[in-house]
């Protein structure tokens, strides 16, 4: 069992105080397509304002794990904890009116964005404040177009996703999650559907997320944000097989599998 | 050859009546069997539930699997062994309704399990029940890819509704055999019969263009 430290935003380590509780824990989490086992063994500790990134070779598991996060994935080992609550224990979910609740504070962006089609921008931001935190439209669309000034795109409220890029699709998704206000946010490859050079903007909304201390839990190949934002990167292949600050991790890794993964993906070809 | 047209023109009073009845119990039919068929479709839509899977599958098995005439004769003449009488036009609403709903029902579940997965899972990750995400997310999408289909249903029942002149509903079909009863002009009357029908499909098909135009918002690219 690997159990990655606690890592501050300066990097320097500490124990679990009693005023900084972890916002998510995973705990000897497994999981089994079938007869396919394609998670073992993880557990993974997230702080406040942690970011984590995750990396690893296709088919090693990486997306699995993060839908396990908010139950998209029930996975049928182990247990996972968000803000206190534990939201499933060896395959069995919470209630779903919990369950629900909860993922209202768990925010997820996805590679294939999952924009509503049949809403303008501004009521793809504002769906989620208007029925599921009850707010009135105007409130609700305030709200929306503050997180879409946030990320660049006010002047698209009245568009719809298909007169979007993908790279302005993205950033509108990245505005839905946060309208919700969450605690801690999931990108599953968010970059990974882009144009090479769409893939930018986004990433800069991201940074700026991580700087104003949103938590967040990262899928990606883009390792130059790995390096640049995270405090931790996880290695992945079915369950951690390294873990650290970027600098260990890209500089000195030890695994054969994370060197090996690193140089293909460095020095392609 | 000789055609004569005169009992058509004066039986129109009639045939005119028997096309609003037509009308009316196709319209009745319809609410009926897209109220239905939206309950049973997405019923039909996770096996895994087992108790309400099966009874919609049983449902759509007998509705979709026997003819159309003989649930209607059922309706009429066998319910009235359990003193259950409906009037004729309820037979009729009803019988076409559920024969109908059976086929709309796999218009409902097709057009949802068209749509993206994603649109679930995003919606769910933001925190929606699964009626909220249905409702709010699926349905609005589906709906739009259910209205060619539904289409091709309206305008088979408008047909099919013809058959309720034998629950002795005065519809247009019933109509034009009152007026052949006493003319003995067939070939004429049933040609405007059929005529009067294409005038009521057509319309019909204008209407449903028409919504689906007004249902295509946006940019949306379906």
């Amino acid at each position: 069992m690997i159990k990655p430290d606690m890592i501050n935003k300066d990097g320097s380590q500490t124990g679990m105080t009693s005023s900084e509780k972890p916002i998510l824990e995973i705990r000897d989490l497994g999981k089994s397509f079938g007869s396919v086992r394609v998670l073992h063994d993880i557990s993974l500790t997230v702080m406040p304002s942690q970011v984590v990134v995750i990396i690893g070779p296709s088919g090693s598991g990486k997306s699995t794990l993060l839908r396990c996060c908010n139950c998209l994935e029930v996975p049928q080992e182990g247990s996972i904890t968000i803000c206190d609550k534990d939201i499933v224990t060896d395959g069995k979910m919470l209630p779903d009116k919990e369950l629900n609740a909860l993922r209202m504070h768990v925010g997820m962006v996805f590679q294939s964005f999952n924009l509503f089609p049949h809403l303008c921008v501004l009521d793809n931001v504002a769906v989620g404040p208007r029925k599921l935190r009850g707010m009135g439209k105007a409130d609700a669309e305030a709200l929306a177009r503050r997180q879409l000034a946030k990320v660049g795109l006010e002047n698209r409220a009245d568009a719809y996703p298909a007169q979007l890029s993908g790279g302005q699709k993205q950033r509108v998704a990245i505005a839905r999650a946060l309208a919700m206000e969450p605690r801690v946010m999931l990108f599953d490859e968010p970059t990974s559907a882009l144009d090479p050079e769409l893939v930018g903007e986004v990433l800069q909304v991201m940074k700026a997320l991580a700087s104003e201390g949103m938590t967040m839990i990262v899928v990606t190949h883009e390792m130059g944000f790995a390096r640049d934002v995270a405090d931790e990167v996880l290695v992945m292949d079915g369950t951690v097989i390294e873990h650290g600050t970027p600098e260990e991790i890209f500089s000195n890794p030890r695994h054969p599998r994370t060197q090996s993964f690193l140089q293909s993906i460095l020095s392609p070809g | 050859m000789d055609l004569d047209f005169s009992p058509v023109w004066q039986g129109m009073g009639g045939l005119m009546h028997g096309a609003l009845v037509t009308v009316e119990v196709t319209v009745a039919a319809l609410a009926l069997s897209c109220c239905v068929g939206l309950l049973v479709g997405i019923a039909r839509l996770d096996p895994k539930k087992r108790i309400i899977y099966t009874v919609a599958s049983t449902y759509v098995l007998f509705f979709r699997g026997t003819p159309l005439l003989v649930q209607l004769f059922l309706l009429f003449f066998g319910l009235p062994q359990f003193d259950i009488m409906l009037p004729a036009f309820t037979c009729g609403m009803i019988g076409l309704g559920l024969y109908s709903g059976s086929y709309v029902s796999e218009i409902v579940r097709g057009a949802i399990q068209s749509i993206d997965n994603g649109q679930m899972e995003a919606a769910r990750s933001m925190g929606m029940s699964y009626g909220q995400a249905m409702r709010i997310i699926i349905l609005p999408q589906a709906v739009l890819r259910m209205v060619p289909p539904l289409g091709n249903e309206f305008i088979a029942l408008i047909k099919n509704s013809a058959l309720v002149s034998l629950l002795t509903i005065s519809d247009l079909m019933h109509e034009g055999q009152k007026i052949i009863s006493i003319s003995y002009r067939s070939l004429e009357v049933y040609l405007a019969v059929a005529l009067i029908y294409l005038v009521l499909t057509t319309a019909a098909s204008q209407i449903l263009r028409h919504v689906e135009r007004r249902l295509r918002v946006g940019g949306m690219v379906q």
